[in-house]
């Protein structure tokens, strides 16, 4: 089966490219968006030190999970328009299971993400203080955690959403809610009490907290509790996904 | 005699309130053009797909080359080649792509996808995007992903829904040469012309109950025994001798145009017996057979179009 699973996978980079702006959208304008913006904000970073935190930490993970959320809704996206369109119906008639379509696409949009953090780590390199270090493996490993946590809460959307018209309304009113609260935007410890007990049970709280303690240099076994939720939410989804998954 | 292929015993399905299919049972037959055929919505599709596995019967029991086609799925799939209604594929796959990636989706040894590109005449579209492919081409490249893993059954829906006079024939052709390589087909159609000419044995389902079953012949004979000659000739004295053909129903004639009717498989016999004897020189002279069309009518009590 994992012949299939290569194939189908090499099939859909190829088909993704094949579409207008697939590529110039998904690659090539997040980069240049990054380069633009490295340039405007990037000179004052090693005088302020504000500004220098807010590049070293704020920005990666602001341009992670901005990259990583669209990666998902696009996957929801994808499975939705291949279920409405009755290409997941064709495929079902053959020995093809479900997680490999969906391991296919996520193989997809990892590889396309992967391309499109590192040109922008590429890109970026000269807007950076020149002794910033970035712990790249372990972010990377921090991504990969944090993605396929969130990826797997969009398989559950995927499995079911019924058309691609709905798609990207429902996966935006689960996923925005849950960045809006993450933390990302407006530090969690001036929320009120009741709202703070709600975020902590965000996936995206976790993920947020993760990929910030790596970057500021935190040791994995500082993040336990982030990791665990971030499994735990992983395996619960894509256990979940696997039952409820819907062809038609 | 073959055996049975597909075996189909007291199945029934319901969705909601609503009986879909209601206790049918019938066996397709190894090696055979098998046709269920019947207006939209008479169940067909239905039965098909608890047939290949996709739903499952609320009762009866259904079993496809010895087994169970639901809880058997996969291994089942592996051994069938399905072509389904309104199924598409990717917008910008191209054609020889779909071929390569069905022919990595079975383990067992597949058949020549170039060679049956070349077979069903899309060898020139191999480059093309599915997209741009016309109605009759994509169903052409669904039936060579059906064949793909060289299955022993194959199921085509509704195959040639859609398509131009002259494309469903060379469907039709195709489908012929499926059997020819020892497959089983097993399609549905709501084209009588199709089933007529296409099955060895066809199942008449209406509103989700089997009506009758058999070869399309003997379907003809058993419920539409009617047969019209129509011939023409000046003799004075033809009709009065065409009213005491044996069996004979009505004789009309317009000018020197007669439509003889009558019933019996030697009813036209019976017409030539008689101009034959009393020596009646035609002009012109055919018979009217019946067709599947009408044993849908006189079974049913209206026209399949309806």
């Amino acid at each position: 089966m994992l012949r299939g699973l290569w194939r189908l996978t090499w099939l859909e980079i190829k088909i993704f490219l094949r579409e207008p702006l697939g590529a110039i959208g998904s690659v090539i304008v997040p980069v240049v968006l990054y380069v633009v913006l490295g340039r405007v904000m990037g000179r004052g970073a090693t005088l302020d030190p504000v500004a220098s935190e807010f590049m070293r930490v704020g920005v990666p993970v602001l341009v992670a999970v901005t990259i990583g959320l669209s990666a998902v809704l696009s996957l929801i996206t994808i499975i939705s328009i291949y279920r409405e369109s009755g290409i997941l119906k064709r495929l079902r008639a053959t020995p093809l299971r479900p997680w490999t379509i969906l391991t296919a696409h996520v193989l997809v949009k990892l590889i396309f993400t992967a391309a499109t953090v590192s040109l922008m780590m590429l890109a970026g390199r000269r807007y950076y203080p020149a002794d910033l270090d970035i712990p790249v493996v372990s972010f990377t490993l921090a991504l990969l955690i944090c993605t396929f946590s969130i990826m797997s809460i969009g398989f559950v959307i995927a499995s079911v959403v019924p058309t691609a018209r709905f798609a990207q309304p429902i996966a935006g009113a689960i996923f925005y809610p849950m960045i809006g609260l993450s933390g990302l935007f407006f530090p969690i410890a001036l929320m009120p009490a009741g709202l703070q007990a709600v975020t902590r049970i965000l996936p995206v709280t976790h993920a947020v907290s993760l990929l910030r303690g790596i970057l500021q240099g935190n040791a994995w076994s500082a993040h336990v509790t982030d990791l665990a939720a971030l499994a735990v939410v992983f395996v619960v989804c894509t256990a979940l996904s696997a039952r409820i998954f819907r062809w038609e | 005699m073959s055996e049975a292929v597909v075996r189909v015993t007291g199945f029934r399905k319901t969705y909601g309130s609503v009986v879909a299919v209601d206790e049918i049972s019938f066996d397709v037959r190894d090696g055979e053009i098998f046709g269920l055929i019947g207006p939209n919505g008479a169940g067909k599709t239905t039965t098909l797909e608890c047939v290949e596995g996709f739903r499952t019967p609320d009762r009866g029991t259904i079993s496809v080359l010895g087994l169970d086609p639901f809880r058997d799925a996969y291994k089942l799939q592996a051994r069938i080649g399905v072509q389904l209604q309104q199924a598409q594929l990717q917008k910008r796959i191209k054609v020889w792509e779909a071929v390569h990636l069905w022919a990595a989706l079975y383990r067992r040894e597949t058949a020549d996808g170039e060679r049956l590109l070349e077979q069903l005449g899309l060898a020139d579209k191999r480059n093309a995007w599915f997209m741009t492919l016309s109605g009759g081409q994509k169903q052409r490249l669904f039936i060579v992903l059906a064949l793909i893993n060289d299955p022993e059954l194959v199921f085509l829906d509704e195959l040639t829904t859609g398509l131009d006079p002259q494309a469903r024939r060379a469907i039709w052709d195709l489908v012929r040469g499926i059997r020819e390589r020892g497959k089983t087909v097993f399609l549905t159609t709501h084209l009588m012309e199709e089933a007529e000419r296409l099955c060895d044995r066809v199942a008449i389902i209406e509103r989700g109950r089997l009506v009758d079953i058999d070869a399309p012949e003997a379907l003809v004979r058993r419920h539409c025994p009617q047969r019209t000659v129509i011939l023409t000739t000046d003799d004075a004295a033809a009709e009065t001798r065409f009213g005491a053909i044996p069996r004979v129903e009505a004789v009309v004639r317009q000018g020197s145009r007669y439509t003889i009717r009558g019933h019996g498989d030697d009813f036209v016999t019976a017409v030539i017996r008689c101009l034959s004897e009393a020596n009646i020189s035609v002009d012109d002279f055919r018979t009217v057979h019946p067709t599947l069309e009408d044993v849908f009518l006189q079974l049913t009590g209206h026209s399949i179009r309806d």
